[in-house]
């Protein structure tokens, strides 16, 4: 069966198409470049004026694992002011800042993204972490699995062990989770967080393991890159939230010896002292860094006004903070000497100096980074804001007026802290098509997503081009997923599965025997019993798992 | 598993008997599929895993009927239906799965058989949130672990051999070392609280029922209050005050409560009070609460729940959305006020957990060994997970979730064959 999607505008940037009209063929789930001879057409979709992109990716979102269930949990009363009846097609559940697994999939796809990848999996909650995508209709996901504070890892940091050991069990975690990255949270701090140490910084040494964050970061680095994975080390650098952490996040970059890296929601990481309340935009230095260094990418992690939740796997910053949340209470866990979590809702409000300058440090980033296949669209999904404000920042970047006329309403003091007003970039479509999409897809590492060539899965969003950026970008015309209609005008109307995208490097299984030794002597489960298998992601027909390729082992180099 | 008809041994098998889902059993299948714990067996899981293997129909009001029969009735039952409630459910992740569909699906209640106890911990974080921890932290790292209301063992029968008398650490710990206190509690057989070289665990027992005051006791002192009292529930003011000292000074002090053990009217505020305590004493050191519990599928139904819905367990598909409220939704006040007028029981661990005595029309899915002191109008036996198909659980920290086995041949339907078969036949 063949469909057509004729004479839309494509913003195709894999393939260095901006705007042109083309027509997209689509058969059996896959873009294809022609007719068969002879082949008939079943279906057309005629798109004349329409914005055609691939679907949207969201490489940073929260969107299944305990901390996130845990938010659900703590946040009833946010969920009343946003029901979800059920409908002909759709289940039941509840939306706003941490919506049901249902929900989260809907809105997800009625956005036009089509796939959304949860970047806290802790090894031991893996499991959790694929149930809960596992109930995520629709979009495809995936997850970055979380080392960097699991005694195994940094015991053999002490222990000095030799770097290709320690690729072995960066990719054997890598299996055992089903994992499409790695990610690093706090380095080596939510473990010194369970030794009483309430601040990290990169070179200042975990009490019991006499390590740094820097060598975390760096053999971690290193690891990511030997084994092949195509997405670089995932970082949430230390000193969250702290002002002056900017010289952190600057050292961080600096300091991985050239391996490639992945800055996360790096507006949290980018707060200078200057200024009377010693809280100032450390954006142009952080953007200048990233122009510079080519290893280096990052996602915004900006914040919008309004109530919302954090859910992080830094512990230790998330209980530093907990007293400015709202409503105020908070969950803090210590997980199985691998890994914690924090959960504090977060208000964030205009009139509030810090948060209206959290606004602006975001924006500024956004801005001055001149890259766009390095810079990411992400709310940190739901830290700075949940993900169904993607549309209203979009107008953000791209609508220089609008973006001025909400920098007037803020806190008068963040304004005269902020650059903003003097930044008349705006991002043009084939800019966000790369940010949202080509840019995400080949970050992750997925190599038949974010593009409309032939051979990719055919997940591709239609628009209606408006001058108004944020409605056009919350209710596309029509999604398809693999293929299938799965939104039209803005609204569900095919339920689908997605794909599990993992990545499984080569590694010698020697490590396994060291694993399973060490889980018999102290943990309080089986090492067996750790393995998330395809089963337990792909049971009772929700969707299937797919194994990207990895660029092999790989030496030493840079 | 390629012959599960045959004799057999197996080695580590999880267990779903209590919550700390150990995943060390070894176990003996023999011909007939009964299956005995070889080693590492505790009361639970030895009486666990020995329930026989029982054929067993399907019934209405008793009379043995086919699976069809049974499934149509309840289907009908749950048509006439104006405001279902589902209780029990007592199963597995996919169970909970197909349980959440077909409650989205009929406008049902849902609700837990031990949820009286685990709302008071739900509550708690609703309220204030809390600082916990998990069962590998605390065998790696725990120096000083305080009980409160509870024995442990009989909730968690191994908790001490697994976690707190474990001869092996992760930071070079003398275990040995490690101080228990049961706070609370009366007779309580603290035996397991020894340590391994014989020194005795401290008890400062009270009535259940005073714990509250003894508890807000403890957290002023923790919190730098002066007290004039000398004494609150029978306890020396002088032994909280020691108590609170050693708290201050433990590196790693875990507070571990069994929320069912604390029944007594709003107990949900002293769970509070734990977890502020807890939260107080990390302003200065590291302190995590532990609530014990776990048993029937809790932790997984309340997991599920709480994704799928949006909210924990006591919610509602009533009004086509969910809507949760931890008294209105409760089983106890549905049936007494006579709010739901048609019941889904559900309990494939447990036959002992029968449903509660109501005059609604009951469908119990139950465990195939389970008996009635009055038969309910459908009964359709299911298969247990664990025993006689493959599932995953969550452990009672909430964290950890391990994969359950098939280890039996079983021609029992599973949970959500059953729910699907209901769901398709209401559809017809
Ligand atoms: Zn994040």
């Amino acid at each position: 069966m063949l469909t057509k999607l004729i004479g839309g505008k494509v913003y195709d940037p894999a393939n260095k198409i901006d705007g042109q009209v083309r027509d997209i063929y689509i058969r059996d789930g896959r873009v294809v470049d022609r007719p068969r001879d002879g082949e008939p057409v079943s279906q057309e979709y005629n798109l004349n004026g329409k914005v055609v992109m691939a679907g949207a990716i969201d490489m940073h979102t929260h969107i299944g694992g305990g901390k996130v269930n845990i938010a659900r949990m703590l946040l009833p009363e946010d969920h009343r002011g946003d029901p979800v009846a059920h409908t002909e097609l759709c289940r039941a559940g509840c939306g706003h800042v941490i919506p049901s697994t249902l929900t989260t999939g809907y809105r997800y796809a009625e956005m036009g993204y089509t796939a959304g990848f949860e970047p806290a999996v802790l090894p031991i909650n893996a499991r959790q972490a694929h149930l809960e995508m596992g109930d995520t209709p629709i979009i495809d996901k995936g997850g970055y699995v979380m080392l960097g504070s699991d005694d195994f890892l940094l015991r053999m940091l002490a222990a000095k062990k030799d770097q290709n050991a320690i690729n072995d069990y960066v990719a054997w975690t890598m299996h055992a989770s089903q994992a499409m990255g790695i990610k690093v949270v706090n380095a080596g701090g939510i473990s010194a967080f369970k030794f009483n140490q309430r601040m990290l910084d990169l070179d200042e040494k975990n009490s019991h393991y006499q390590i740094t964050p820097r060598e975390v970061l760096n053999t971690l680095s290193r690891a990511v890159y030997e084994l092949g994975v195509p997405h670089p080390l995932h970082v949430h650098g230390n000193n969250l939230g702290v002002p002056g952490n900017v010289e952190t996040t600057l050292n961080t970059m600096a300091g991985v010896e050239g391996y490639p890296i992945h800055l996360t929601h790096i507006q949290f990481h980018s707060y200078g002292t200057e200024g009377d309340r010693k809280f100032s935009s450390g954006a142009a230095r952080i953007a200048e860094a990233i122009n510079q260094r080519k290893n280096v990418s990052a996602d915004v992690g900006q914040i919008l006004f309004g109530q919302t939740v954090t859910a992080s796997g830094d512990n230790m910053a998330q209980f530093r903070n907990h007293a400015a949340g709202s409503p105020h209470k908070w969950v803090c866990m210590d997980i199985e000497c691998d890994a914690g979590c924090g959960v504090v809702p977060f208000k964030y409000k205009d009139q509030n100096f810090v948060n209206a300058l959290q606004w602006a440090i975001g924006l500024e980033i956004f801005l001055l980074v001149d890259d766009p296949w390095r810079i990411f669209l992400t709310t940190d999904h739901p830290n700075g804001a949940p993900f169904t404000s993607y549309p209203h920042l979009i107008k953000l970047l791209m609508d220089k007026t609008f973006r001025n006329e909400m920098l007037s309403r803020i806190s008068p003091d963040a304004q005269a802290m902020s650059t903003l007003a003097s930044i008349d970039r705006e991002y043009s479509l084939y800019e966000i098509a790369i940010m949202t999409r080509a840019g995400a897809a080949k970050l992750v590492g997925l190599h038949d997503r974010g593009h409309l060539g032939a051979g990719a899965g055919a997940d591709i969003t239609v628009y209606t081009d408006q001058p108004d950026r944020e409605a056009m970008f919350a209710k596309p015309d029509y999604v398809f997923k693999d293929g299938e209609l799965v939104v039209k005008d803005g609204s569900v109307v095919k339920v689908t599965w997605g794909t599990t995208h993992t990545v499984k490097p080569e590694f010698d299984r020697g490590i396994e025997r060291e694993i399973k030794k060490y889980f018999d002597a102290y943990h309080t489960v089986n090492m067996e019993h750790v393995k998330v298998t395809d089963q337990h992601i792909a049971d009772d027909g929700r969707g299937r798992v797919q194994v990207h390729e990895c660029k092999g082992r790989r030496e030493k180099a840079v | 598993m390629s012959n599960i008809t045959s004799t057999s041994t197996f080695q580590s098998i999880t267990c779903p008997a209590c919550g700390l889902l150990c995943d060390d059993i070894h176990l003996a299948r023999n011909h007939s599929g009964k299956l005995s714990v070889t080693q590492n067996g505790c009361q639970r899981s030895i009486s666990f895993f020995s329930r026989a293997a029982l054929p067993s129909s399907a019934k209405i009001k008793g009379n043995p009927v086919s699976l069809d029969e049974a499934v149509a009735h309840a289907a009908k039952l749950l048509s006439a239906s104006k405001q279902p409630l589902f209780a029990g459910l007592g199963t597995d992740v996919n169970g909970m799965r197909s349980i959440m569909r077909l409650a989205d699906n009929s406008g049902a209640v849902l609700d837990h058989m031990n949820t009286n106890g685990l709302m008071r911990n739900i509550q708690t974080v609703q309220n204030s949130g809390w600082q916990v921890t998990t069962l590998t932290e605390v065998r790696n790292r725990v120096d000083l672990l305080l009980i409160i209301g509870t024995d442990v063992v009989s909730v968690l029968p191994r908790f001490f051999e697994r976690v707190v008398w474990n001869k092996e650490s992760m930071f070079g710990q003398d275990t040995s070392q490690r101080e228990v206190v049961y706070l609370g509690g009366r007779d309580l057989d603290i035996s397991a609280g020894t340590s391994p070289d014989g020194r005795k665990p401290q008890a400062l027992p009270c009535d259940v029922a005073r714990l509250p005051e003894v508890v807000s006791v403890l957290r002023a002192l923790v919190s730098g209050k002066k007290l004039h009292a000398t004494e609150v529930a029978g306890i020396a003011i002088s032994d909280l005050q020691n108590l609170s000292e050693r708290l201050s000074k433990a590196q790693y002090s875990v507070l571990a409560w069994a929320p069912p053990a604390l029944n007594f009217p709003h107990a949900e505020l002293t769970v509070q009070n734990i977890a502020d305590l807890v939260k107080t004493l990390n302003k200065t050191t590291r302190s995590s609460g532990l609530p014990l519990g776990g048993s029937d599928g809790d932790m997984s139904a309340n997991q599920v729940c709480t994704w799928i819905s949006g909210y924990p367990l006591r919610t509602s598909y009533a009004r086509t959305y969910p809507e949760h409220d931890p008294y209105h939704f409760s089983t106890d006040y549905l049936l007494a006020n006579d709010e739901a007028d048609f019941l889904l029981w559900v309990s494939s661990f447990n036959p002992e957990r029968t449903p509660p005595a109501t005059n609604i029309p009951t469908v119990v899915l139950g465990h195939s060994t389970m008996s009635f002191e009055r038969e309910p109008e459908v009964f359709i036996p299911i298969a247990t997970p664990g025993i006689d198909h493959s599932g995953i659980l969550f452990r009672m920290d909430n964290v950890v979730s391990l994969p359950v086995e098939q280890l039996r041949a079983s021609e029992l339907p599973t949970l959500s064959v059953v729910i699907s078969a209901i769901e398709k036949a209401v559809t017809c």
